[in-house]
């Protein structure tokens, strides 16, 4: 499946395209499908996300599980905080990264 | 220390304004990110992975306790409550939102700091030895000439659009403290007949294709030092490639076009310029080194100190250096606790650590370029309570310059451009060495998660570059590298590892040091004598 993602403009978090909007949560993100690079840029142009790129995942039960290891660290958060994660009581986070 | 004049604030203050205005056209849609981009970089702000990221400088890693103070308030109320500190003696905040910037760049500004020259392709944040105006060992303090280029270079027009980035580095000992000759310009300070002058090194750094400086000028005086340091970066601005980012940096220019030819044409270019008036007036300098007199030390203060608590003993041997003033010492504050993240801080330590210099260590901090703090005049007499309140803050790893004292950059778990990270791999590296490393002596370990090589990694005694390896995260070892006086890059080992894999490649390479060793040897030192073979042979079979 494919993603879209991006740093929100104001805070600069990672943010996902949900279909409709933009979630800070893996979980919430779409398929894209072909459709990735008409939406990236329509909302390029709505100038709320900054750099919005497409990443390829697998749809997994717990979700969709970005390709890349760079991308699994931007949806959680940097493995050597997890208090700082988007799932700081979830010991077992780090293992979904690797 | 140095104080800021009007001129000095003012433009620091017209810099915050201009940069809330940009910030807020940026918030609401009228600048696109590809126009906004250059000119957040002007102001340090970078787009990590998790978040912005602001890069404050440290001029010359040189703080006072209010300072230290403020980058503490900064963690605390913007960030999520840590810093982390950088080699190029900077602070990086890894959780900014682009509206609070303005913000945190005024409240720098009302305690003379601020994010200028923190990115962009001009002269960077000046960078110089630690133990500056402390050290014994120094010809004079490097400071005032690091704050004249400050003030040189600062929005200095022809310089603001160069080729490439470019650092500065100066030391006034023979000791390297400050990895100078990996510099694009490397300044050592020296006394000729009673003349201060300097000794000038071009073409270093790191990066993809790391060179060490070369030598350009053997004594430049004192008094023609900032035009002939004009001279060279204007070669470098005339003649350096703008065409391809991987061979613009001032090292490919001497290396293409030779050190001679670029010494014959800075010398050129210093002869027509040398008389035009660009060296500052002597009372100017004169101003400015008043500024760095350093406190008043006492006379009497006692020369020994109570070793009977053995851990603390361990970390005076390890961690505090001789001071020129009897009575006094220099204190390195270890930011490398095992199993901790190299260079991060949290406000709270922050605070402590500006609490000390302030109670005991007549208000000054310095930062290093392995990332730990200097406490750079304390009493000898103060040091068990320093050691005492540092420990219960977690900040008395007694590890100076051992293999758990690394420096390692971001990584993956923080920067975009990253390959692997380098984080973890260091906490695992100070678990497995901890119980050893005394035994093991001055190891230098440094670790980037990139080809940029922000962790310095050619220079460490033990490199280590993370790779990617068809999306999984992969590390190559070096040996031999030093960016300390005995300058040198490392080589690479063989083939690269896991992260587990390269730990045990490097207990490998320290079991067979300690079987090799001679006498007091470091494992430079033994690296040096015997070569690589025998380490290869030991890690690979
Ligand atoms: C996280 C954001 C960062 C980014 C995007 C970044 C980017 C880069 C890049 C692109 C280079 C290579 C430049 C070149 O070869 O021309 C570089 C070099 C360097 N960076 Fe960083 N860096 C970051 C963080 C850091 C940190 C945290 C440190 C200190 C620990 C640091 C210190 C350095 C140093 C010392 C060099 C070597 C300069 C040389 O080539 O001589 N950087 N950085
Ligand atoms: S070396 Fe690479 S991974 Fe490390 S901070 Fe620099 S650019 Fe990022």
């Amino acid at each position: 499946m494919k993603l879209l993602t991006g740093n929100d403009l104001s805070t600069g978090d990672v943010v996902w395209w949900t279909g409709r909007d933009w979630s800070r949560h893996v979980e919430d993100a779409v398929d894209v499908g072909g459709q990735g690079e008409a939406i990236l840029r329509a909302e390029e142009g709505a100038r709320r996300v900054n750099v919005p790129y497409l990443i390829d995942a697998e749809a997994t039960e717990q979700g969709p599980r970005p390709a890349h290891i760079k991308d699994r660290i931007r949806a959680l958060g940097p493995t050597v905080r997890p208090d700082l994660t988007l799932k700081p009581a979830d010991a077992d986070a780090g293992a979904w990264v690797i | 220390m140095y104080r800021y004049d009007e001129y000095d604030q003012s433009i620091v203050d017209a810099r915050v304004e201009e940069f809330r205005d940009q910030v807020e056209r940026r918030l609401s849609g009228a600048l696109t990110e590809d126009q906004f981009k250059p000119l957040r970089l002007m102001n340090g702000l970078y787009l990590q992975l998790h978040a912005y990221m602001l890069r404050v400088a440290v001029p010359y890693g040189t703080l006072d306790s209010r300072q230290m103070r403020m980058l503490g308030h900064i963690a605390r109320k913007y960030d999520r409550g840590y810093g982390h500190f950088t080699t190029r003696q900077n602070i990086q905040y890894n959780w900014i939102k682009l509206a609070d910037a303005p913000d945190i760049l005024a409240e720098l500004a009302t305690v003379q700091m601020h994010a200028i020259q923190t990115s962009g392709n001009c002269i960077r944040n000046i960078s110089s030895d630690q133990f500056a105006g402390a050290a014994a060992d120094e010809v004079a303090d490097p400071r005032p000439w690091a704050e004249l280029l400050r003030q040189w270079s600062t929005f200095h027009p022809e310089f603001t659009y160069l080729p490439r980035k470019f650092k500065i580095a100066v030391i006034a000992a023979d000791e390297d403290r400050a990895a100078m000759r990996l510099h694009d310009i490397g300044i050592q300070l020296l006394e000729r007949d009673g003349v201060l002058g300097a000794k000038i090194f071009v073409g270093g750094g790191m990066g993809r294709t790391p060179m060490i400086a070369h030598e350009v000028k053997d004594f430049i005086t004192a008094d023609h030092l900032m035009s002939y340091l004009e001279a060279c970066l204007r070669v470098y601005n005339r003649y350096g490639r703008r065409d391809n980012i991987y061979k613009a940096r001032i090292k490919i220019l001497l290396h293409e076009i030779g050190v001679d030819a670029y010494r014959d044409q800075v010398e050129a270019e210093f002869a027509a310029i040398r008389d035009l008036g660009i060296d500052p007036p002597l009372a100017e300098l004169a101003r400015i080194t008043a500024m760095f007199a350093g406190p008043d030390f006492a006379s009497d203060a006692p020369d020994s100190v109570d070793r009977s608590d053995p851990d603390f003993a361990v970390w005076l041997d390890q961690n505090v250096a001789a001071h020129k003033q009897p009575g006094h010492a220099i204190v390195t504050i270890s930011l490398k606790p095992i199993g901790g993240i190299p260079g991060d801080a949290s406000a709270d330590q922050i605070d402590l650590m500006a609490d000390l210099a302030e109670r005991y260590g007549h208000d000054e901090l310095r930062v290093t370029h392995a990332q730990n703090i200097v406490l750079p005049h304390v009493r000898k007499a103060d040091l068990y309570a320093i050691w005492t309140a540092l420990r219960d803050a977690r900040l008395a790893e007694a590890n100076l310059d051992l293999i758990s004292d690394i420096i390692a950059c971001p990584g993956l778990d923080y920067c975009s451009l990253a390959n692997a990270r380098s984080i973890p791999l260091a906490q695992k590296i100070g678990e497995r060495f901890a119980g050893r490393q005394r035994e093991l002596g001055e190891l230098k370990l440094k670790i980037s998660g990139c080809i940029n090589a922000c962790g310095h990694h050619h220079a460490g005694h033990i490199g280590i570059l993370g790779v990617d390896k068809k999306g999984t995260e992969n590390y190559q070892l070096l040996l031999g590298g030093s960016g300390a006086e005995d300058v040198s890059l490392g080589k690479i080992t063989g083939p690269g590892f896991d992260e587990d894999g390269v730990v045990d490649a490097i207990e490998r390479v320290t079991d067979r040091y300690v079987a090799l060793r001679e006498a007091d040897e470091r494992f430079l030192d033994t690296y040096r004598r015997v070569g690589m073979q025998p380490f290869k042979e030991a890690i690979y079979g």
